[in-house]
């Protein structure tokens, strides 16, 4: 029988409600309760719970207590065996970081958290990617994509997962900087990339272009990008696991996930470098971003890959940045965007961009 | 419900084997010597053997399992699955036509080939088209043939260095790769909020390198594109050319032609439109039309007529042509069909075809309108034309139903499933083609089926999902199914083993 761990953040996105752009830090609780915001996790989760119940599914579910868990899942009316030790009113991230832990040690082939950017990046921090995780999108800030799009849904995907079994993607996890939030400013970092499942797209498969499996959709895209490539150019590939695979079909095996490599006649020569690395490297030679769209909101340029700055950008030219999409994600983000910190720079991006989606395959996309 | 399908437990014909038992006696060793190498040689041939009513008992319990036009409503979106007519099989089937070899002399087959170049005549017509190869031996057989004519004709203008293949989203995925496989690059545009081709994206796609747009129009939500005079210019001034998809030509026969709309090749599916049997019921046929300019690339060879000498003959002699795209001819007794078909219609008859189906859809679509459950995911202002598709995502998000759920609860009320889950752009997606031949008390009965459905839904979640329960086969494994298929006895006693 299969373990699913179940977190519940009983607090994430009680901000949003209030205007406080989230819920991160102690008196930004403290205030959003002074301003009357009510618990929204722990109803989601209950939700959720109730949909995976439904599928009558079997399996064993190990959680926190109260309402880290135990209390959403004895509300769906599901069996658990509870762990760990909370103070009842007063959870933080040290909890949600210390649950996860545990439940690693129990050998959870899930885990299950309700919760937003910040309590994912927290459970990251905690234990890496080792566990699989979906997220029940709770909270203020949905810009990772390792949340399912509704508490329903996850609780379908999860019910699957346990019963048949569902293939796992990279995900991203993202985070932005609150304090910078608040004041009108959007960071957003990439954090890191955690493995989920998800249900390849059902359709009758001679109908679609698309396998509807991630990994080979990747390697599909990345034949095509190795066709293109051309000698003497310089190649700035951009964070993800999309522009990770056009390394990996090259043989480069240590790009770095969530920075900015630099490819020159199908070889790796500068790993992570940063913008002024990147201006220098590139000179007056003739250059190629390539990037995937970034999270939920399909950033391409500006969020997750700050890099990739405006003169880098300019320098490049508009009409050579790739940009890199499965089906699959093209179809969670439907339309693109571009945050430069260069108004000039993302209305010129604004339009019909071309997307490559697989082998010798491309799709016009809209960026907004 | 009032549906049962039978269900027998029947061995596989292997199974039933009893050594020595035959149907018909065989002539015994042949006489003289066969010329046959050593390796090519069988020891042993390994067929069942059975009696006659053994083998026809058999196969006919195996046919009361199956389900078909001529055993229900077949609402399968896309697929145009319209009664065929039992006279066209008995023409198909006369031994003028089943008997004739394609290695006989041309005199001796004379009527064959005046049936095939009316039968282009007609198609041309229909089509609005100069000319038509009836060659092509299914739907993407004739798409990948009208790339090869695209490249044939950007070739001969010294064009060639267009490369790219534009397709809206909404097409049928046979587009897609029949551009690819003609060596294409495959640029997707996607719909409008209306369902149609987004003019803003595709003018962001063409360029000098655009050899052609794949259209099909009505398009696969069973919309018609009616800005095609503008998607046309579009195409045209970039100096690309327009190929029609004729998978929905059930929607327009008679009302309009894909020749005045601006197209410049054409392929039909004439086990579609033309009431050709498929989907195992037989081959298909896809012929290929086009304009004047493009006439010259058509496959070798093509029927014509010498009014001199009173006679029909193949003509091999077109320098310019892409070549030979199949052996000898085309799916002969599929034309004889759909020939047939097109005479027993008439003009007249087709005229009606269409707006039969097209009344059929939209009497599906007004009467599922009012059904909670179900909606419409674009602007459902205008009629559909031959075909609706309709989303249960509502379903989903109230009760955890999916569209799959809804079309394998289908099959208990005794209606074929609609395509389910196409096309990719309508999430829950049902896509619902009547056609013609069904009368209003079939089409009521299956909205009934489906306000049944979506009422189960709520109040017995558990029960819908366990279906199909009235059917011979019930709930298949599909991932396992497509996964590991077992298509043989070979393949069955290798499984076994295991």
């Amino acid at each position: 029988m299969k373990k699913l761990g179940l977190i519940v953040n009983p607090i994430a996105g009680m901000g949003g409600r209030v205007g406080l752009k989230g819920t991160g830090g102690a008196d930004i609780i403290a205030k959003a309760l002074e301003l009357g915001a009510e618990p929204v996790s722990p109803a989601r989760a209950v939700e959720t719970l109730r949909s995976l119940k439904r599928a009558g599914v079997k399996f064993e579910l190990i959680t926190y207590p109260a309402e880290m868990g135990a209390a959403e899942a004895s509300e769906a009316g599901l069996e658990v065996q509870v762990i760990g030790h909370i103070t009842s009113g007063k959870t933080t991230a040290e909890d949600t970081k210390r649950a996860a832990r545990e439940m690693l040690e129990k050998d959870v082939d899930l885990i299950l958290l309700a919760g937003g950017d910040g309590t994912m990046s927290d459970i990251i921090k905690a234990i890496g990617t080792q566990v699989p995780i979906l997220g029940i999108p709770t909270g203020v800030k949905m810009h990772s994509a390792a949340f399912a799009n509704t508490p329903q849904t996850a609780g379908e995907v999860v019910a699957r997962f346990l019963s048949e079994g569902l293939p796992l993607r990279e995900a991203e996890v993202m985070d932005i900087d609150e304090e910078a939030y608040r004041e009108n400013r959007l960071v957003a970092k990439l954090k890191g990339y955690v493995r989920v499942p998800y249900e390849p797209v059902m359709m009758q498969a001679t109908k679609e272009g698309s396998t509807g499996y991630e990994l080979a959709d990747q390697k599909a895209i990345a034949r095509w990008v190795i066709e293109l490539m051309e000698r003497g150019h310089i190649y700035a590939l951009g964070p993800g696991t999309t522009t990770r695979a056009v390394a990996e079909e090259l043989g480069i095996y240590n790009s770095t996930l969530l920075g900015v490599d630099l490819l020159q006649d199908y070889k790796l020569v500068a790993r992570d470098v940063n913008e002024q690395q990147l201006l220098k490297a590139i000179g007056k030679k003739s250059a190629t971003i390539i990037v995937s769209p970034i999270g939920r909101q399909g950033f391409i340029v500006g969020r997750g890959n700050q890099q990739l700055s405006p003169a880098v950008v300019r320098r490049v030219g508009k009409e050579n940045v790739w940009v890199l999409a499965t089906p699959h994600k093209l179809r969670a983000t439907p339309t693109l965007k571009v945050d430069t910190d260069d108004a000039e720079l993302d209305r010129e991006f604004r339009g019909y961009i071309r997307v490559i989606t697989g082998y010798r395959q491309t799709c016009m996309v809209k960026v907004v | 419900m009032s549906y049962q399908q039978a269900r027998w437990i029947e061995p596989l014909i292997f199974e039933l084997s009893k050594p020595g038992r035959v149907g018909s006696s065989l002539p015994g060793k042949p006489r003289g010597r066969i010329n046959v190498p050593k390796e090519l040689l069988r020891e042993k041939l390994e067929l069942p053997e059975l009696s006659e009513p053994e083998v026809v008992r058999h196969y006919t319990r195996l046919s009361q399992m199956n389900y078909g036009v001529d055993s229900g409503f077949y609402p399968l979106g896309s697929c145009t699955m319209k009664y065929n007519p039992k006279v066209c099989e008995e023409l198909a089937a006369l031994e003028t036509a089943s008997c004739i070899h394609p290695h006989q002399a041309e005199e001796t087959v004379q009527g064959a080939l005046e049936l095939m170049y009316r039968l282009g005549r007609f198609l041309a017509e229909i089509a609005g088209v100069a000319r038509v190869s009836l060659q092509p031996s299914a739907g993407a057989h004739g798409e990948f043939i009208a790339m090869l004519l695209t490249r044939a004709y950007h070739k001969s203008g010294r064009d060639d260095k267009r490369d790219r293949v534009i397709v809206p989203d909404s097409a049928h995925g046979t587009n897609p790769a029949s551009a690819a496989m003609a060596g294409y690059e495959v640029v997707t545009v996607p719909s409008n909020a209306r369902g149609r081709v987004d003019l803003k994206a595709l003018k962001a796609a063409v360029s000098e390198r655009t050899a052609a747009l794949m259209l099909t129009n009505p398009n696969t939500l069973g919309l018609f594109e009616d800005q095609i005079i503008d998607i046309a210019e579009v195409i045209h001034d970039a100096g690309g050319l327009l190929f029609y998809d004729g998978a929905n030509l059930n929607g327009i026969l008679g009302k309009t032609r894909p020749g005045d709309m601006g197209f410049d090749i054409v392929h039909f599916n004439l086990h579609k439109t033309f009431a050709t049997p498929h989907g195992g019921g037989g081959p298909g046929a896809g012929p290929i039309g086009v304009q004047k300019e493009l006439e010259k690339f058509l496959p070798v060879p093509v029927v014509e007529y010498d009014r001199k000498r009173k006679r029909y003959y193949f003509d091999y002699n077109r320098p310019h042509s892409i070549g030979k795209i199949k052996g000898f001819y085309g799916n002969f007794g599929v034309l004889v069909k759909a020939y047939a078909y097109l005479l027993l219609m008439g003009a007249e008859g087709l005229n009606e075809v269409t707006e039969a189906a097209v009344l059929n859809a939209n009497y599906i679509m007004h009467k599922l309108l009012g059904v909670k459950g179900y909606e419409l995911k674009f602007d459902a202002s205008g009629p559909c034309k031959h075909e609706v598709v309709f989303s249960t995502e509502s379903l989903k998000l109230e009760t955890g139903v999916t569209a799959r759920d809804v079309a394998k609860r289908l099959l208990d009320h005794g209606i074929h499933a609609p395509t389910y889950y196409f096309p990719p752009i309508v999430p829950e997606a049902l896509m619902i083609e009547p056609t013609e031949t069904e009368p209003r008390e079939e089409l009521d009965h299956f909205v009934d089926a489906l306000n049944t459905i979506a009422q189960e839904a709520r109040s017995n979640p558990e029960k819908l999902r366990s279906a199909p329960t009235t059917t011979a086969i019930g709930k298949l494994d599909e991932a396992k199914a497509s996964r590991e298929p077992i298509l043989s006895w070979g393949a069955h006693r290798k499984s076994a083993k295991k």
